[in-house]
């Protein structure tokens, strides 16, 4: 699972049926310091996470379906299951 | 499966209903001369382990298994606590 923040969200008002009623956040890969690296994803959310918050993603086609649409076998990748309260590092 | 390190502690009260109880670590995954090797991540606990403890990681659908029955999204789990790092035998070790 790679740590994010949320940077922004999609609308697409075409989708996959199976997509109904998630919603798609932009997010960026950052550092446990906090510092953002280069790779961006979508990911569904779970959680209820908003814009500038940081989080957990899932980026597994199971785990990400059925963590954002309680069914698995969706054509998702990527799930936002937690937000970040606090990192402590050694 | 990879060898890694577990560097800190990940804190989320709001988190998906199925992680419930669940803990999350950083992991620093490392090369089979434990050396560092690409960049610090997020895997869930299956089996105890702490702070400064060398771990192995599974990734992928399997890696929710060891929470079975319980349908747990992750896509990185510690399923071993390697006892030390004398215990990583390799016979090509540069060191």
């Amino acid at each position: 699972m790679l740590i994010a923040r949320v940077i922004g969200n999609v609308v697409a008002s075409q989708k996959n049926q199976r997509y109904e009623g998630t919603r798609s956040m932009l997010c960026r890969q950052i550092t446990p310091e906090g510092e953002d690296m280069d790779y961006t994803c979508i990911a569904l959310d779970s959680v209820g996470a908003g814009e500038g918050e940081v989080v957990i993603i899932a980026q597994e086609g199971w785990s990400a379906s059925t963590a954002a649409t309680g069914k698995p076998g969706a054509a998702i990748d990527s799930a936002i299951v937690g937000i970040v309260d606090y990192i402590d590092l050694l | 499966m990879q060898i890694a390190r577990v560097i800190g502690t990940v804190v989320s009260t709001v988190k998906n209903g199925t992680l419930e109880g669940r803990k999350f670590l950083i992991v620093q995954t490392l090369d089979a001369d434990l050396k560092d090797k690409g960049k610090p991540m997020v895997a869930l606990d299956a089996v105890g382990a702490g702070v400064g403890e060398l771990v192995f990681w599974c990734r992928g659908k399997e890696a929710s298994f060891p929470f079975k029955r319980d349908e747990t999204p992750t896509d990185c789990t510690i399923v071993g606590i390697i006892d030390s790092e004398d215990h990583v035998r390799n016979i090509n070790s540069k060191n």
